[in-house]
């Protein structure tokens, strides 16, 4: 789809100027994608490549520190035997309504390789702010999601601990 | 890995009502390598990887998804869809090798 960078352009700035202004500067999200010629357009690979979970927060979020909320709800089982496939699922309260939404959710393993495993940018069109999907973790860690509104209002899940019997980075 | 990407599927409900939210599922095949081991003769695997996920409803923006490494392989996906008119729900998957699939699936609201 080429129109694609183009829409995500225009959805983020959208969100943006209701309010994160701030934290523009520190969104990777913007800035023309430069490093990698084989990377996909739009990719924030800045955020993707960094090593630790704070510099991948800087650069993703723009913040390290994000106040806890339980509308931010993360389930992910106690202890798996297979750290290749864990499977995650991610529900954020919210309306979903055009003047209220969940905008983007990202998705965090405290010490993978690269922390940042996912970011999701929802629409209203959505309904509800949900994502299930199966992720690699290196070793028993933390998972933990933060969530971003469309008024620009950081909330995180609290970090759950997923014991790993068996290493996932074989893959 | 090669003739082991692609064959992308969706599943999920060919009708609802008027401002249901339906789930959706996906799948596709993807090694989804992160570039960090190495096979039996020592030599590192590449990254092979999805970056991207768009998906639209009749052709607008529905959810943006990126990935990176730590998605798992073969990438399992379920996200939800209010259901407002009929359309065509479409998701377009591209890997960092070039790999560009589509797939869609109709939805008949009542």
């Amino acid at each position: 789809m080429m129109n694609k960078p183009i829409a995500r352009r225009q959805f983020l700035g959208a969100s943006l100027a209701t309010g994160a202004v701030a934290t523009a500067a520190g969104l990777g999200l913007l800035k023309p994608q430069m490093a990698f010629a084989d990377n996909v357009a739009g990719w924030p690979a800045k955020a993707f490549d960094a090593k630790l979970l704070k510099d991948a927060m800087s650069d993703s979020i723009g913040k390290t520190d994000v106040p806890v909320s339980s509308k931010v709800k993360l389930t992910a089982p106690t202890i798996a035997e297979n750290g290749g496939a864990v499977p995650v699922t991610i529900e954020v309260d919210s309306p979903m309504t055009a003047d209220d939404y969940i905008a983007t959710v990202y998705l965090f393993v405290d010490h993978n390789p690269t922390p940042l495993a996912s970011q999701f940018t929802f629409t209203p069109a959505s309904g509800q702010a949900y994502i299930q999907q199966r992720i690699k973790m290196a070793k028993t860690d933390n998972v933990r999601v933060v969530a971003k509104t469309n008024k620009g209002v950081l909330m995180a899940s609290a970090p759950r601990e997923v014991k790993v019997t068996i290493g996932g980075c074989g893959g | 890995m090669a003739g082991n990407v692609g064959n992308p599927m969706i599943r999920m409900a060919s009708s609802a009502k008027k401002g249901e939210v339906v789930e959706v599922r996906s799948l596709i095949m993807n090694p989804m390598t992160t570039g960090l081991t190495k096979d039996k003769a020592g030599k590192v695997i590449p990254a092979h990887f999805i970056q991207t996920v768009t998906i639209t409803y009749n052709d607008k923006p529905l959810l943006d998804i990126d990935w990176s490494t730590a998605v798992s392989a073969n990438p399992y996906l379920a996200f939800k869809l209010r259901a407002e008119s009929s359309g065509t729900l479409k998701m377009v998957w591209k890997d960092n090798t070039g790999g560009n699939w589509s797939a869609d699936s109709k939805l008949t609201v009542a």
